[in-house]
């Protein structure tokens, strides 16, 4: 049994779906939407890097390592807004947030 | 079936039912652990792919640093997850129903998709199979990429000073040297005094 890239691309889809899910699922608890996001960008990767794999083209690894950059920098930017958010408020519930507007 | 098919369905059966665990867990110290897993089945899936380095960047960056740093906020903020957790079984119908959607339409698009005939032969960096992995990205990411390797940089580096401004705060009881203010002292204010030595000030 040969693995091809319909397999990935299903395994992607399944792992994005999640994250989406996930994002709904845990509307209140903003770590867990963080933690979503990571798995949607992860099934993004996978993607790519079958892609690049199937195609015999670098690029997609090219680009899944900058989708890596920018995950991590929004998870640090993420992460340190709402620990000023907790500090401030004393609760992470995602309904207050629209105070930041200002 | 062969070696590769077998770990094609472990590390993808363990990564969505870890990526589950994630979203459905009740403890959000184990939602954390198991992305942990999730990140470390796709560096296997990866592996199998052909992308070494990929593989071992996802093991350093994601498993060392960012899900680290989900495990430091979660411990470090003292939250009620409990009530957080409330709506969870309010909002599953309508969550289950939009997944389910989603997973239909890619399902969909992924059983009906061809490859367009230009495509093939049209890589634009293909992979030469005498050099490793590392190797060949090396040569392309410094070379013909290395404008989005500079601002790849810069979004890290705005990343990190964002964060920096964002959770630095001054506390107003801690004493702070301040040079301006050392320089700017002038000579009759400093005292000096004469020490008798072996008898204290």
């Amino acid at each position: 049994m040969i693995i091809g890239l319909n397999q990935y691309l299903i395994v992607a889809a399944m792992l994005f779906t999640l994250g989406v899910a996930g994002i709904i699922l845990n509307r209140k608890n903003i770590i867990v939407i963080l933690m979503s996001v990571e798995l949607i960008l992860l099934s993004v990767n996978i993607n790519l890097v079958a892609f690049s794999t199937f195609l015999g083209d670098l690029t997609g690894q090219v680009f899944s390592l900058f989708i890596l950059t920018v995950a991590a920098a929004e998870a640090a930017i993420g992460l340190a807004v709402l620990v000023t958010y907790f500090r401030n408020r004393g609760s992470i519930a995602v309904e207050d947030i629209n105070m930041m507007k200002g | 079936m062969n070696a590769a098919a077998a770990f094609f369905y472990i590390f993808s059966t363990v990564m969505i039912g870890s990526a589950f665990m994630v979203i459905s867990a009740r403890n959000p110290v184990h939602s954390v652990l198991f992305l942990i897993l999730a990140f470390v089945n796709a560096a296997g899936l990866f592996l199998l792919l052909g992308a070494e380095f990929l593989a071992m960047i996802i093991v350093i960056v994601y498993v060392g640093a960012v899900a680290v740093l989900f495990l430091f906020v979660v411990m470090m903020l003292d939250v009620d997850f409990a009530e957080l957790k409330q709506g969870f079984l309010q909002y599953l119908p309508v969550g289950a129903l939009i997944g389910v959607a989603v997973l239909i339409e890619l399902v969909l698009v992924v059983g009906a998709w061809t490859m367009a005939p230009a495509a093939i032969g049209a890589a634009g960096s293909p992979v030469q199979p005498d050099i490793s992995n590392t190797l060949a990205l090396g040569r392309v990411l410094y070379t013909k990429h290395v404008y989005f390797f500079q601002a790849a940089g810069l979004v890290l580096l705005t990343a990190m000073i964002g964060a920096i401004v964002l959770t630095l705060r001054h506390k107003p009881d801690v004493k702070r040297q301040d040079i301006g203010e050392q320089n700017a002292r002038d000579k009759s204010d400093v005292k000096l005094k004469k020490v008798p030595s072996r008898a204290g000030v």
